[in-house]
């Protein structure tokens, strides 16, 4: 287990590296130039020769890499040049936002599309299969952003539940934070209200995002149920007198979660990297939207700290799942 | 009245291509301490009529056409599925083929035990008894089909037993419940040779200390001598020929019956070359009318092709599905 272990986070280091040659590599060859943005749109080619040298962009390839990646070993992903403050600071002001927005997401959707995925196999072909394949196939073709703005239409403008947009009311303003997550923050100071408030702002972007991740979980995990509920191992176990409910929700589903821990992983990657259309229509201020706003005026450090900050997350997940693979296998444990 | 009676059980299976007759008026019974073993090709309905036993054959696609089968007075065919989960396990247990895709792989050996026993106690309606008792009983179970160190074995997972150490595994299971009934389906088939005597010594010795009942499946001939005192021998979905082993063995009434024998190599007598049956087991989506043997046998007659021959009993406990055969 232990080999196993560390086996899967060399990978991920090695991962890792790639990643931050990768971002370096785009950001080079971008039709832009970013010391001409920095100078502004009316400096002359002196003044963008200055703005160059400042941040080392007429330094060789190779040691502007090399700087690169000593300044994000100290944490330092560079500043941008539109508003000129350290990515960082920002990375750690939006990334929470994001990050508490694909949590709840993809609470919703293992919470909702493993059961669900489940009592779609044991029910096979009935009428209860036959509805969560609706909800399975709606949830991958619906554009988010259309079906954002329709629950907006229906909760916030028709019935006025819940607000329409933001991370919380203007009026309302957060305490430090401790976690960034404001949600957990509000429950750690026992702050029911702000809880309350918080969550009316987060559920319908979480409902959106959640929506095509739940239905992949649904469909891996209904296809992989029903594929364990035929195996011999479970003709056994009933002809052995196994309870049923114990045959489904632990022999088999054992079974199924292994390639749907794989989707969830590959999903959590697909989350992070795809919440702009929800952030913008929830006007969300999470990274999706501050990474759009820099690529757009072609700022690129924040670009590439965002690359970065999603493909860690992604990888992390990875790692995660690789372990809970290894406590529910124990062939991997033993491989 | 005998412990197991199957009467003119009729099994079809409804596919794409259409209605396969799988089990074609099947009539066996099996008396209380019985041995009987089941012989016949892959294909022949075997594992099919084994799996009827305990209801296991999914439905849809499998239907039942017209039959009974009564143990102990019940008619198994029209059981509830409440009142077949009573049973299995605890009346009626069964030994799979493959040992190694019939455990498992996720779940530790103790686990897999301890959910028999508490399932088989929650479907008596009496008390279930707690995981701790569960696993004495599991350990002790495993000690009684020859395995040593039970207590560690509880803790690990199939990956890590071999084949014969499985299927003992796969036997504890089916004793946990004291069944009265024991059906082995093809159970040494997948195992080494040296291993295949050891778990049917393990059987055979099970069988005798506990008084149980057995029905031995096979393909193997010499697999169901050294096992069963009767011996059932099936072709196409039907009984052709049932005797005691000693009987068949010494004087095959059926053609069919004859060609299995003609086929095993005869080790003391290395000039009789072993002899195939020519042709091949029938398309169950449209199987031959009559006897289902007729196309591939040497007597067949006109006959034999009208008419579907019923078991005669041309000797003593010895009965034959043949139109042409005489004792």
């Amino acid at each position: 287990m232990i080999t196993y272990l560390l086996r899967r986070a060399g990978l991920a280091a090695l991962m890792l590296f790639g990643l931050i040659c990768l971002t370096f590599i785009i950001a080079n060859v971008a039709p832009s130039d970013p010391a001409a943005l920095a100078a502004g749109p009316d400096a002359g080619r002196s003044q963008i020769e200055q703005a160059r040298r400042e941040y080392g962009l007429d330094r060789p390839l190779h040691e502007q890499f090399l700087r690169y990646v000593t300044d994000l070993t100290r944490g330092d992903f560079g500043r941008s040049v539109a508003n000129g403050r350290p990515v960082g600071q920002d990375l750690a002001r939006y990334f929470p936002a994001t990050l508490e927005l694909c949590l709840l997401a993809m609470a919703l959707g293992v919470l909702a599309g493993v059961p669900l995925g489940m009592l779609s196999a044991v029910f096979k072909d009935r009428w209860i299969d036959h509805a969560t394949r609706i909800l399975a196939v709606s949830g991958i073709a619906l554009p988010p952003f259309w079906f954002g703005l329709l629950l907006q239409l229906g909760f916030a403008t028709a019935l006025g539940w819940l607000p329409t947009s933001g991370r919380l009311s203007v009026f309302t303003e957060p305490a430090a934070p401790i976690t960034g997550l404001l949600l957990v923050d509000s429950l750690l100071r026992g702050n029911g209200a702000l809880f309350t408030e918080a969550l009316s702002y987060i559920i319908l972007p979480a409902i959106v995002l959640s929506l095509p991740c739940l239905a992949s979980i649904l469909r891996v995990n209904r296809s992989e149920m029903v594929e364990a509920l035929r195996a011999d191992y479970i003709t056994a176990a009933r002809a052995n007198g196994v309870l049923r409910r114990r045959l489904i929700a632990v022999h088999a589903l054992k079974n199924a979660m292994l390639p749907t821990l794989a989707i969830i992983g590959l999903r959590w990657g697909w989350m992070m990297s795809s919440t702009v259309l929800v952030e913008t229509v929830f006007d969300w201020p999470g990274i999706g939207l501050y990474a759009v706003s820099s690529a757009i005026s072609g700022d690129f450090k924040p670009v590439m700290g965002v690359t970065l900050i999603v493909g860690l997350n992604f990888m992390i997940a990875n790692l995660v799942v690789d372990l809970l693979y290894g406590t529910l296998d124990p062939r991997l444990r033993d491989a | 009245m005998s412990l197991l009676e199957i009467s003119d059980y009729r099994l079809a299976f409804d596919g794409f291509d259409g209605t396969a007759a799988v089990l074609d008026g099947i009539d066996l019974a099996v008396e209380a301490g019985d041995t009987l073993g089941i012989v016949g090709e892959t294909g022949c309905g075997k594992s099919v009529l084994a799996r009827s036993l305990l209801q296991l054959n999914p439905v849809p696609p499998a239907r039942v056409v017209s039959g009974r089968i009564l143990f102990e007075g019940q008619d198994l065919l029209r059981l509830p599925e409440a009142g077949m989960r009573r049973l299995r396990g605890r009346r009626i247990a069964m030994i799979f083929q493959d040992p190694a895709s019939y455990l498992n792989p996720l779940l530790a050996i103790g686990t897999q035990l301890v959910d028999v026993i508490r399932g088989q106690d929650s479907a008596a309606g009496g008390v279930v008894r707690p995981r701790r008792a569960a696993r004495a009983l599991a350990a002790e179970l495993l000690a009684a089909v020859g395995l040593a160190e039970p207590e560690r074995l509880l803790d690990s997972h199939p990956h890590q037993l071999s084949g014969g150490m499985r299927q003992r595994v796969l036997i504890a299971m089916a004793l946990a419940g004291e069944p009265r009934l024991l059906v082995a389906d093809e159970p040494t088939t997948a195992l080494d040779v040296t291993v295949q005597a050891q778990v049917l010594a393990l059987i055979s010795r099970l069988v005798a200390d506990r008084g149980l009942t057995l029905i031995l499946i096979s393909h193997d001939l010499g697999v169901i001598a050294q096992s069963c005192a009767r011996v059932a021998v099936m072709y196409a979905g039907t009984v052709v020929e049932e005797a005691p082993t000693a009987e068949l063995l010494a004087r095959p009434l059926h053609p069919y019956a004859q060609g299995l024998l003609a086929a095993v190599p005869d080790l003391d007598r290395p000039e009789h070359r072993p002899s195939g049956i020519p042709g091949s087991i029938p398309n169950l989506l449209r199987p031959p009318g009559g006897c289902r043997f007729h196309p591939r046998c040497p007597r067949a007659t006109a006959e034999c092709a009208a008419t579907k021959p019923l078991l005669r009993e041309l000797a003593p406990a010895h009965r034959v599905a043949c139109h042409h055969a005489a004792p």
